[in-house]
């Protein structure tokens, strides 16, 4: 190919890819649209105080320290929806999950930040969890096939799945 | 008489106790009302402590969060490898020290790059190198649609833009996407990723070009360093992920003269045929429970004399690797591999591959390797490799 022809296309590529075109960040359900779908409406949210203890079990599950002292969540009946960020590979990824009756309803990526590996937002790898309980080493239940190149993200999801199953059984405990 | 005097005394009594309880009552009335007070106080007080609390929390919530949410974001991955073949001696070595850092201009607007030291000491006469393997800045254009302009590895493989050690079993990314891709692959350009609807993803990249005389394709990769760029290429790939666990994927790339104008070239004797080539990618990657099997195919075509004679006209490689996550901390693999960097002549050239090896994870992000590897056709050598990678 001629090579101005070449370095004109290039020129050109580039001015198109760099031209704003109405950017949309990567958010794909708002907290507040994922509660009000999950449990039919926006209860006050509670807040369930974190011990030494429980930061511990939580470190656990997420395989890094946590440094939260308390965590917000949306109670109805026996539903709970905790809204969370874990991080990928560099960027968090913000996590709704639907607990009902011991066990996720749902579970959707509300926010993705990281360049690749989004994937994991798809609802053919987000319903894996559906259905999926807490065993008594809190692991799930459920068996969750990876996305390859999506590593960290898969792994973000599973420990949210995780940790919010866990807070769901301590929040029902208190009350 | 009596009656009456009686009767009146009762009557007193009755009116005093009912005057002095009136009083009682008057009396705990204002206690009540002064109890109710203070309580009506203290909720008051316990309602602004409450919200200093929440404000306290959220404040220390807030330093304690602020790291994940900052536009600045740094990580890395690294890996010390230690070879021993047989009729080699050992060698130990810092393969890899490798900086993420990324910048979020905006929600939209993201730059990443990654920074990486080889073989620890870069300089003259020493064995490593300093390397900017990704710069680039990446505009979300919308929900499906994201672009890149800069330094970016090609999208192409299992390992070119997913290489952290723990992600991949052997201590030595395998031969095939490192001498037929080849990995780790980046040049400078722009492109773009648009995402269709169940899980198909469509990449297209238009980029600075190889730079061979001889069709030598790892050391024709111009790593954008005062690269020619007279000759482009043009890439795209097209990824499958719909269904869990399964990754199908398929590159080509087109490159519009590999020698760089070396035709053109001012010396007579020093110029060589126009050389175009094209590059063909596919791999899959199965996950069945803890059981995983990935298989990759890569093939060159190259136009040209000098390729021609020298049999590199084709330049092909596959290779097969079932492996098994026994639990947590342990998983084992089994590969075999073939490629062959002059398969256009009649020579024995081709490289046959036999691994076998163990990844023990001490943490999901930190891998202890180990592999034995038998080596036959061209190359007939065997031995093991150990080693350690990490990322963050």
């Amino acid at each position: 190919m001629n090579p101005i022809i070449n370095k004109l296309l290039l020129s050109l590529c580039l001015l198109l890819l760099l031209t704003p075109v109405g950017f949309a960040k990567g958010v794909y359900q708002s907290p507040e649209q994922f509660i009000q779908k999950t449990i039919g409406e926006i209860p006050k949210a509670k807040v369930l105080w974190l011990t030494k203890k429980d930061k511990t079990i939580i470190a656990d599950i997420l395989n890094h320290r946590f440094n939260r002292l308390r965590i917000r969540y949306w109670q109805k009946a026996d539903n709970t929806v905790w809204i969370l960020d874990e991080i990928g590979k560099e960027k968090p990824i913000t996590i709704g999950v639907h607990i009902q009756n011991k066990q996720i309803a749902e579970l959707k990526v509300l926010v993705y930040r990281e360049s690749r590996g989004d994937e994991v937002r798809h609802e053919f790898f987000t319903k894996q969890f559906n259905l999926a309980k807490l065993t008594n080493d809190n692991m799930l239940t459920s068996h969750i096939d990876g996305i390859t190149g999506a590593t960290l993200s898969v792994w973000a999801l599973t420990k949210v799945a995780r940790l919010s199953l866990w807070l769901n059984n301590k929040a029902l405990a208190l009350n | 008489m009596k009656k009456t005097l009686i009767a009146s005394a009762i009557v007193s009594l009755f009116v005093s106790t009912a005057v002095i309880a009136n009083d009682e009552s008057q009396e705990l009335r204002d206690i009540i009302k002064q109890q109710q007070e203070v309580l009506k106080t203290l909720e008051q007080r316990l309602d602004q402590t409450e919200q200093r609390l929440e404000a306290t929390a959220d404040q220390i919530e807030m330093t304690n969060t602020s790291n994940i949410f900052s536009s600045t974001s740094i990580g890395g991955y690294g890996e010390l490898h230690y070879n021993n073949y047989e009729d080699q001696d050992a060698k130990i070595d810092f393969h890899r020290f490798v900086l993420f850092f990324g910048y979020e201009f905006s929600d939209d607007i993201h730059f990443f790059s990654e920074f990486e030291l080889e073989h620890s000491i870069a300089g003259d006469g020493q064995a490593g190198e300093v390397e900017l393997e990704q710069a680039f800045v990446e505009i979300n254009i919308n929900e499906k649609t994201s672009s890149k302009v800069g330094l970016f590895l090609i999208p192409v493989g299992i390992l070119n833009e997913t290489h952290e050690p723990p992600t991949f079993y052997g201590v030595e990314r395998n031969g095939v996407e490192k001498n037929i891709i080849p990995a780790t692959w980046w040049e400078a350009g722009a492109a773009i990723n648009y995402k269709l609807s169940g899980g198909l993803a469509l990449d297209g990249a238009i980029t600075s070009g190889l730079n061979t005389l001889d069709a030598n394709i790892r050391s024709g990769r111009q790593k954008v360093a005062k690269a020619t760029a007279e000759n482009l290429a043009y890439t795209g790939r097209i990824k499958y992920t719909a269904i869990n666990g399964l990754e199908l994927a398929a590159t080509l790339q087109y490159q519009t003269d590999i020698t760089q104008g070396g035709a053109d070239l001012a010396d007579d004797a020093m110029a060589v045929d126009k050389a175009d080539a094209t590059l063909l990618e596919a791999h899959a990657i199965y996950q069945v429970q803890d059981f995983t099997v990935r298989a990759l195919y890569a093939r060159w075509d190259i136009n040209g004399d000098e390729a021609n004679i020298s049999g590199r006209d084709e330049q092909t490689g596959w290779y097969v690797e079932p492996s098994y996550k026994m639990n947590e901390k342990v998983g084992v693999f089994a590969r075999y591999s073939e490629y062959d960097n002059q398969a256009g002549n009649d020579e024995l050239t081709k490289v046959k591959s036999t691994s076998v090896g163990i990844n023990y994870y001490l943490h999901e992000s930190v891998v202890l390797k180990a592999d034995y590897e038998n080596l036959g056709g061209a190359k007939d050598s065997k031995g093991f490799n150990l080693g350690f990678g990490y990322q963050f």
